[in-house]
């Protein structure tokens, strides 16, 4: 697993306080880890600060799942 | 009760009559304000009127890069921002089929835009601290309506609207989200009445008398202390029994 793949664990499982195992690359963070719309909203906050970029809304809403999130983020992250 | 030591708060419309007593109102009970209007002189002097704790953030509403920037700006200045009252109103009165598209867009822009904008940017923060007070003052006729206000009434009753919206959206983050609707109060703004439009208002409230800006303050300080955090999306008439809603 790259670190940023990770980092982007660690982020998912603090915010919405779920067991690592189940925070695999195809887990959907609404379906599969139970966030609601504002907690993908807060986690893409939270990737911003972590990897000191700029996430568009048009990018955040393709953001469905946690290997969404890595693959975003090993393309554009400022501080990999 | 309802002691703010150490909370940050921003006051649009702080050297209107009722803002002037919401930042005083805050300030005393221990709150840092950030007092922000478009006269520059006014700010300054209420802010060495208060003392310590006040900064001074003079900003033209209309600009939507500058309201935008506003909260931000607030946080920068206090190292944090608690509590957001949107209290900057503006009134062009005028008969419905007589209304400008400028007096429309005029009020519009600065009781509800602004105030959408101002939120929008003070939530990033208040989400991430898992706390925040967002306060808009609204009034007595967005709820009643008021012949020669369809400009006014519409902004302040989507105040309240918006408010409810985004009360639901972030009560699980600990942040509130409340109006505050004062009837007729002692302001420039109802300075601007006549005498005999003044007569026919206090005939219409139990009380007998206009409001003072502390009757609103001292609502404004309620909703934004800890206290009030079962309060949420709740709009809180200061009308002297005027209506009873």
């Amino acid at each position: 697993m790259s670190d940023i793949a990770e980092r982007v664990k660690k982020i998912v499982v603090e915010h919405l306080g779920v067991d690592a195992d189940k925070v695999t690359e195809s887990a959907s963070f609404i379906d599969d880890l139970g966030a609601d719309s504002l907690d993908t909203v807060e986690l893409v906050m939270a990737f911003e600060e972590e990897f000191g970029c700029e996430i568009p809304d048009d990018a955040a809403e393709t953001i469905l799942t946690v290997g969404d999130a890595t693959k975003f983020l090993e393309k554009n992250a400022a501080q990999a | 009760m309802f002691d703010l030591s150490g909370r940050k708060a921003l006051v649009t419309g702080a050297t209107g009559g009722i803002g002037k007593a919401i930042a005083a109102a805050l300030h005393a009970q221990g709150a840092t304000v950030a007092l922000s209007g478009t006269r520059r002189e006014a700010l300054d002097a209420l802010a060495s009127e208060l003392g310590g704790n006040a900064h001074v953030l003079p900003t033209d509403l209309k600009d939507a890069a500058a309201v935008d920037a506003l909260p931000g700006a607030a946080e920068t200045a206090m190292g944090g921002l608690d509590i957001l009252v949107h209290n900057a109103g503006v009134t062009r009165d005028n008969l419905f089929l007589r209304m400008k598209d400028e007096e429309w867009a005029d009020v519009i822009t600065v009781n509800l835009a602004a105030g959408f904008r101002l939120y929008r940017a003070a939530l990033k923060g208040m989400m991430k601290r898992r706390y925040g007070r967002l306060i808009g003052i609204t009034s007595l006729v967005g709820v009643t309506g008021n012949p020669g206000q369809g400009n006014y009434a519409a902004s302040k009753a989507g105040l309240i609207g918006m408010s409810k919206s985004l009360a639901y959206e972030v009560a699980s983050r600990n942040i509130t989200v409340n109006c505050v609707a004062p009837g007729f109060i002692e302001s420039p703004m109802t300075d601007a009445l006549n005498e005999k439009q003044r007569a026919g208002a206090i005939e219409r409230i139990p009380a007998g008398r206009f409001g003072a800006g502390v009757d609103v303050a001292a609502a404004t300080v309620y909703l934004a202390s800890e206290e009030a955090a079962y309060v949420t999306g709740q709009t809180l008439h200061v009308n002297g029994g005027m209506a009873m809603i």
